[in-house]
């Protein structure tokens, strides 16, 4: 008997054992099966230094609590989790995406998902279990994968081996979502480089730490402008984005200046408003033009969905 | 009288008078914005009047381009308003605390600085428009000797009283805020009064403003 491993003292509502699946079986029935998130899966693991294929503990809403037994082990958890970490007694609250160190007896609980659905427990070790068709994934419908092909019991020891000895590592920037921006050209599209014009719609711009209620500025692939890089002040609306020299983009917010003097390249649109506004700083932006008729269609949708979200109080 | 009409947005018609910058186009689009304001429409949601554009900005809700633009297309011009007539006189500090570009412009408009300060306090100045943050006068036109670009990239706060310049305006920051005007000084006295509801700007367009450059210890007595 291996002398690591953790013991499952509550095992969760659908906790597994998960991995990239299994291919080419579906002639035969078999599904993929696999990770869920597989973006959360890849990043808990790589903070490990852990291979993109390692084993992961996967779980749904309420996650397992577990005690370890064995020499330092390193632990990350990814998903949107609220989770705590018990050492001789003494409770602290959990981080996603970092590194965590658990000695003989620490005890983990995965308490629950929040306004999300799978959570995901990466171990910084191998797992003593068995793969089917290459994958450890656990398919409880078929009982194919490892456990049995069963979701994690109470009680049951989950085995380890080769414990990694890796320094400590957290992700710093977790917004690396390409949100799609949708805008109208603006009064001064012309001014700009064809190579600019292309640019403006095919590159990412990262929203900045300098984004307030005012505006949000954003960086990229500098904006070349071939008329001129002022303009005669004009009035601005909200959703205006101007270029100034520099060819970084600002975008104009709730509490714009209503007077500016920098070329207007393009408008977002008012249905992209609030997704636009709750951006944070590091996330990424693409811009995506649509025509007046379009966007006052698009319009129409976000008012009917959010009409329907107001119906659905109850 | 309107030269070409567009969509700004989807929520905003573009009303263009002209490319120029004087004060018959600017009446133009004063009268024009003053009419629109005395319909009182519901569906429009704001009017920003400039040197020669005016933005009106609906309420996409209850109607779209097409309509509004149609509204401003049929406008009948009723009356002509008369525009605000005060003269107005500005302290301004100059001392290198407060002048912040005042250096880089000595070199950008190859001058000394006296020679620009000079220039510019020579010269009586007239408001086309306010805006950009509350009660900012947008004022000309400075001597061509003193045209120059906005600044690469806009400082991300410019203090308050603020006096800047770029092309053939100068302006006076009324509040802490984002900008990218050359600053050439900054005054001591408030120009915006959120307290008067009825006329809280001190400046209004139409005005005419002569800026009167004081030493240190005067700014710093100002108040007192």
């Amino acid at each position: 008997m291996s002398k690591n491993f953790f013991k499952v003292i509550r095992s969760g509502i659908n906790t597994t054992f998960q991995d990239l699946g299994r291919n080419n079986l579906n002639h035969i029935g078999i599904p993929i099966s696999g990770v869920m998130d597989k973006r959360n899966y890849i990043i808990a693991n790589k903070i490990l230094h852990n291979v993109p294929s390692h084993p992961i503990i996967e779980f749904a809403y309420q996650g397992p609590r577990l005690v370890y037994h064995g020499e330092p082990l390193n632990i990350s958890v990814s998903g949107d989790v609220k989770f705590k970490i018990f050492k001789n007694k003494n409770e602290t609250e959990g981080k996603c995406y970092k590194t965590i160190t658990l000695e003989d007896h620490d005890e983990i609980d995965l308490i629950s998902t929040n306004r999300s659905v799978y959570g995901y427990l990466a171990i910084g070790a191998d797992l003593n279990i068995d793969y089917q068709w290459k994958s450890c994934s656990i398919n409880t419908k078929v009982n194919i994968g490892s456990n049995n092909g069963k979701k994690l019991q109470d009680n049951q020891k989950i085995e380890l081996s080769k414990i990694k000895k890796l320094s400590r590592r957290k992700l710093v920037h977790f917004n690396s979502k390409i949100e799609n921006i949708r805008v109208i050209k603006g009064t001064n599209f012309h001014y700009f480089s064809e190579e600019s014009k292309v640019k403006f719609f095919k590159k990412e711009y990262i929203v900045t730490k300098l984004t307030d209620r005012m505006g949000m500025r954003l960086e990229g692939e500098r904006l070349d402008n071939n008329v001129n890089t002022n303009i005669k002040s004009e009035g601005l609306v909200k959703g205006v984005i101007q270029i100034p020299a520099d060819g970084n983009p600002i975008i104009m917010l709730a509490d714009h200046g209503t007077i500016g003097g920098y070329p207007k390249i393009a408008t977002v649109i008012s249905a992209d408003f609030d997704k636009l506004s709750q951006l944070t700083p590091g996330s990424k932006i693409k811009f995506k033009e649509v025509n007046l008729k379009d966007a006052e269609t698009i319009f129409k949708l976000y008012e009917m969905e959010t009409n329907n979200i107001i119906s659905k109080i109850l | 009288m309107i030269k070409n009409i567009s969509n700004l947005g989807d929520a905003a018609v573009y009303c263009d008078f002209g490319d120029e910058v004087n004060k018959e186009i600017n009446s133009k689009v004063i009268n024009y914005f003053q009419n629109l304001k005395d319909r009182k429409l519901k569906e429009i949601t704001n009017l920003t009047p400039s040197y020669n554009k005016l933005i009106v900005s609906f309420d996409l809700s209850i109607t779209n381009f097409e309509k509004t633009k149609k509204i401003i297309e049929n406008l009948q011009i009723k009356k002509n308003h008369s525009m605000s007539k005060k003269k107005i006189q500005i302290p301004v500090c100059c001392d290198d605390e407060y002048a912040l570009d005042l250096k880089k412009l000595e070199r950008k408009l190859n001058k000394p600085n006296d020679e620009i300060l000079e220039t510019f306090f020579s010269k009586e100045y007239f408001c086309y428009m306010t805006g950009f943050i509350a009660g900012m006068p947008f004022l000309g036109d400075i001597d061509k000797n003193l045209h120059t670009k906005r600044l690469e990239t806009p400082r991300v706060k410019v203090p308050k009283g603020s006096i800047g310049l770029t092309e053939q305006f100068c302006n006076i920051y009324t509040f802490e805020s984002p900008g990218g005007w050359n600053i050439i000084g900054n005054t001591p006295i408030n120009i915006f009064d959120s307290l008067n509801e009825d006329n809280p700007n001190l400046i209004n367009p139409g005005d005419t403003v002569s800026f009167i450059k004081i030493n240190k210890e005067k700014y710093k007595n100002y108040n007192e």
